[in-house]
């Protein structure tokens, strides 16, 4: 049986959006702007990934579970398909790749992004996740993990980590 | 020496930088002045490990050998790290009484930082692409390193009266072999010739005149021109120091290596 490759890309991007970034879910690594590309040639499928952070202990394990879910789901479709994941550091992760689903999602759980439009350098805009206010001070520049930062909301006295600006 | 052994050799000063400094990071891991610090530090120590691992990538690429082979199975003389970032970080070890010098940590980690940045501009615009590639990456998480120790650099340098004393007299040691990190080795000039990097002075000097200011923006002036009275860690010349924290981590790396072949 031959599967059409747009068909095939289609299955691919909509299992990776099953695959959380450890540190960050429920948000998915296609929210967070870390899929670079989906490319079939003949039986491969080979998924370029973007890592956010060098030092992110949970590369590996992306790894294994974009293998694990697209294998599920091409296989499903063509039983001789085969699934290949590389790490790309051109064009570098930038903080602006995060889509619009991935800044909500990122809210609810009480972490903030910045603007898209931000540049390095600029003092932060940060809003609060839970209010909303701008009356935010900064208490640490490395959260628990180092692509995270910790402030405090003067308004309603919540502490909340934010993304760091990645430009 | 062939274009691709002159490329390794500049290669292998970064890999190793980063290398052995995150090392000297990962032992303040419990002992910083507090909790916020010991997450934070962590945080760029784990990212430093990460900058060391995409340059030894690029060595492996090049045929040089596996890239955790290349951290932690090489002999001291083959590495090439200014041995200023191998020096311990005071007396004692991690596990036995350590009693270590958070001035000296802080003023290392600043000059050492601000070195990187100015490396980092110059190899985005290298003529290897993979090393222009690597270092934009980098750039990007390295922002927030310099940013945090000159924090702590400004704030200690305005603090009490034994503080100002005690980061004085670590600027003075730092000084005394900071001209190793600046040093690119005994292939400066090839390096520079085939456009991997800008020239040793041009860098340097560079990132003297940031310290430069940085100092002076808080009433310290930056006497002469740095040191290099251990030797040159580019030419392979280190200390027991360096020594001591390889066969620490080598220890490590292969017992980790025998548990995970069982
Ligand atoms: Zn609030």
């Amino acid at each position: 049986m031959t599967v059409n490759t747009q068909d095939l890309q289609k299955e691919v991007w909509k299992s990776l959006d099953n695959v959380m970034d450890p540190e960050m879910e429920p948000v998915s690594i296609v929210e967070l702007g870390m899929v670079e590309d989906v490319e079939v040639e003949g039986k491969n499928v080979n998924v370029t990934l973007l890592p956010t952070f060098s030092g992110c202990p949970a590369l590996d394990m992306i790894k294994e579970n974009v293998i694990d879910e697209v294998e599920q789901a091409i296989q499903k479709l063509d039983e001789s398909l085969k699934v290949q994941v590389k790490f790309r550091y051109d064009p570098p992760w930038t903080t602006d790749r995060i889509n619009e689903s991935g800044r909500e999602k990122l809210k609810t759980i009480g972490i903030a992004v910045p603007d898209p439009d931000q540049k390095r350098g600029d003092s932060w805009e940060v809003r609060c996740p839970y209010c909303d206010s701008v009356t935010v001070t900064m208490e640490n520049i490395f959260g628990p993990t180092a692509c995270r930062s910790i402030l405090y909301c003067k308004s309603c006295r919540n502490p909340f980590e934010a993304m760091k600006p990645i430009a | 020496m062939t274009d691709n052994k002159i490329l390794r050799e500049l290669i292998y000063q970064l890999a190793d930088d980063n290398f052995i400094h995150s090392y000297r990071g990962s032992e303040w891991l419990g002992l910083v002045p507090h909790i916020e610090e010991d997450v934070a530090y962590s945080s760029i120590t784990q990212d430093t490990m990460g900058h060391a691992y995409m340059f030894y990538k690029l060595l492996e690429e090049m045929g040089e050998g596996n890239s955790d082979e290349l951290a932690h199975a090489r002999k001291p003389k083959d590495f090439r790290n200014a041995i200023l970032l191998e020096e311990k970080n005071g007396t004692g070890t991690y596990l036995d009484n350590p009693d270590y010098d958070w001035a000296f940590t802080v003023v290392r980690n600043l000059f050492y930082n601000v070195y990187k940045e100015t490396q980092l501009e110059s190899l985005k615009q290298s003529s290897y692409e993979p090393l222009s590639i690597t270092a934009r990456k980098i750039e990007t998480e390295q922002y927030y390193h310099l940013m945090h120790w000159k924090t702590w650099f400004m704030q200690l340098m305005q603090s009490t009266e034994e503080a100002r004393t005690r980061m004085e007299n670590a600027i003075r040691r730092v000084w005394k072999d900071f001209g190793g990190v600046i040093s690119q080795g005994r292939y400066a000039d090839e390096f520079s010739a085939r456009k991997y990097i800008e020239p040793e002075e041009v860098l340097g000097q560079r990132c003297l005149d940031k310290l430069g200011e940085l100092c002076k923006s808080v009433d310290f002036n930056l006497e002469g021109k740095p040191g290099m009275e251990k030797g040159n860690g580019r030419n392979g010349e280190h200390t027991e120091d360096l020594k001591q924290a390889l066969e620490t981590l080598s220890e490590v790396y292969f017992s980790d290596a025998e548990a995970s072949s069982w």
